[in-house]
């Protein structure tokens, strides 16, 4: 047994809503629960050391900026990058759409942008929109029926791609994508590289110093961090290089009625007052994932992955996207003859905690012939086998209810 | 309880009434929920101001389609402005369904909403 095994009861202790007697929640690819420590850091944030950062030469308008710039760098340090590539953001849209609009700059007329058929509507309405600000043309690299980058076609596209923008893990498929050697591939033909991580650095080791991106993204709520905060990872010399897309205060060093000079990354990329608490929070929930070990959280999800798999992916008339194995701890299924929205309000009767639809990714659902969209179970480590043996239960039921 | 369970529902879910499209109408309207996906369509076949024929067309839960079945029935026969005055609360009564969460009300409330606008266009073009 691994240490969450062993500990999970005293981790499910650790998240005050998981105490809601009968509730089972498996929707954490949607936004993850939240552990004790990081409500309780926030709160005591909000009670003691409440300033706006930067520039205060008060106590404690130091002191906050000091424990600001300390989540920058315990967040920097999670995905192994130093703490000047770390802008912070509201979320993974957020972030990318950013990139977009930096990037617009090193991009002309015909240029080609590249993503896939894997994305969450984040990863590629973004680039839709700069490619029609700026006349460029934007390809979609296929998937094959296992919801897997069809790499010939990968290969085809990013040929003369300017920018190559994928996930790293789908949220609807549960697809881990091999980042670090597409990534590669990407980068050699010369393009800039963006990686969507929003599903993988709450669930598995990421270096990005080991990886060929430029940039690298998430949001904190997905990690056990509060809402309103995600991460633009940039590569240095990058950041240094791009003029900043939005302008306004904490993002200039002087500014005069005739000209300014731009602060230094990342500070250029964050105009405006931060969501600070949100970033002291995330650095929390980092720190309570280091303490579990992401290690330990990696190798016990992919039990859970496969459990789920056996146990409710085989249920009689249900079918599920994605992979058949190597896959991340989630499940978006159909049922025959049920739309999936009465599949998730049975589900909810049950106590289980689900969602249906689209999971914004339309065009990957359409694709894999999902014509409804699906139901997904998404789980996280503070999850259990018996609560996908309830799952199965419940949808056993249902199938022989309709 | 959910609205699984009641038997109005499952029961016009699995033999929903005035399915399909008839072979004349005077009126159509469609529409679709962002949220959920759920669509609807109506066809009204009209005869001095009364519903001589109505027939919908569509894709959703169940509380989506068993509204919209239900509805055509409700509304067969009756005059345009009776038609005209039925709500989500009338469906909902008749489904036997006490409440719905905000999200859930917007499946009962599809029908209603095609039906109406599908009226309307049609009054408006015999006034124009
Ligand atoms: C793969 C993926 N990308 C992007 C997002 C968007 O994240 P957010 O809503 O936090 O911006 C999500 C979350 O739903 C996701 O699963």
């Amino acid at each position: 047994m691994g240490y969450i095994e062993k500990n999970i009861k005293d981790i499910r202790e650790d998240f005050p809503i998981l105490s809601r007697p009968g509730f089972i929640y498996l929707d954490s690819a949607a936004t993850s629960q939240k552990p004790f420590v990081v409500l309780e850091k926030m709160d005591w944030v909000y009670k003691n050391l409440n300033a706006n950062v930067h520039r205060g030469i008060y106590k404690i308008a130091e002191d906050i900026t000091e424990e600001y710039e300390r989540s920058r760098k315990e967040i920097s340090g999670f995905i192994n990058a130093s703490e000047s590539e770390i802008v912070f953001t509201r979320n993974t849209t957020e972030s990318i759409n950013l990139a977009a609009y930096m990037l617009l700059q090193k991009l002309k007329r015909g240029d080609r942008i590249v993503t896939t058929l894997l994305e969450h509507h984040s990863n590629f309405l973004p680039w839709k929109k700069i490619a029609k600000i700026a006349g460029l043309n934007l390809e979609l690299v296929k998937v094959t029926s296992e919801a897997l980058i069809d790499e010939e076609d990968f290969e085809k596209k990013i040929e003369n791609a300017k920018v190559v923008a994928f996930t790293h893990v789908s949220n609807v498929a549960g697809t881990i994508v091999d980042v670090k050697r597409l990534a590669r591939k990407a980068k050699e033909r010369g393009a800039f590289v963006l990686i969507d991580g929003a599903q993988a650095t709450p669930h598995m080791k990421v270096d990005v110093s080991n990886l060929a991106v430029d940039f690298y993204v998430f949001s904190g709520h997905k990690m056990l961090g509060p809402t309103g905060i995600g991460v633009l990872y940039g590569k240095k010399d990058l950041l240094e290089e791009l003029e900043p897309p939005f302008t306004g205060g904490e993002m200039v060093k002087e500014v005069h009625k005739d000209g300014q000079s731009w602060n230094d990354v990342p500070w250029k990329f964050e105009p405006g007052t931060p969501n600070y608490v949100g970033s002291i929070g995330l650095a929390e929930a980092v720190r309570y994932i280091k303490k579990i070990g992401i290690d330990q959280i990696e190798t016990y999800e992919k039990k859970l992955s496969e459990y789920l798999l056996e146990n409710v992916g085989n249920i009689k008339g249900l079918r599920y996207a994605g992979p058949k194995n190597n896959r991340a701890a989630l499940l978006a299924f159909e049922i025959k003859g049920v739309h999936p929205h009465d599949v998730a309000a049975y589900l909810d009767m049950k106590g289980i905690a689900v969602r249906s639809g689209w999971h914004c990714a339309q065009p990957l659902q359409e694709e894999l012939g999902f014509s409804n969209g699906t139901t997904r179970a998404s789980l996280y480590f503070y999850n259990t086998f018996s609560e996908i043996d309830k799952l199965r239960t419940a949808l056993e039921e249902l199938v022989n209810i309709v | 309880m959910s609205y699984f369970f009641y038997e109005n529902v499952m029961d016009h879910y699995k033999n929903p009434r005035n399915k399909g499209k008839p072979d004349s109408y005077d009126t159509e309207y469609g529409d679709s929920n962002p949220t959920c996906g759920d669509n609807v369509k109506i066809y009204i076949k009209i005869e001095a101001n009364r519903i001589k024929k109505i027939g919908f067309e569509g894709n959703g839960c169940a509380l989506s389609m068993a509204s919209a079945s239900l509805m055509t029935e409700m509304v067969d026969g009756e005059s345009l402005d009776n038609a005209l005055k039925i709500s989500e609360k009338d469906l909902m009564n008749e489904l036997g369904i006490k409440e719905l969460g905000p999200n859930r009300i917007k499946c009962v409330a599809l029908p209603v909403k095609v039906l109406k606008m599908a009226i309307i266009s049609y009054i408006s073009k015999q006034n124009s």
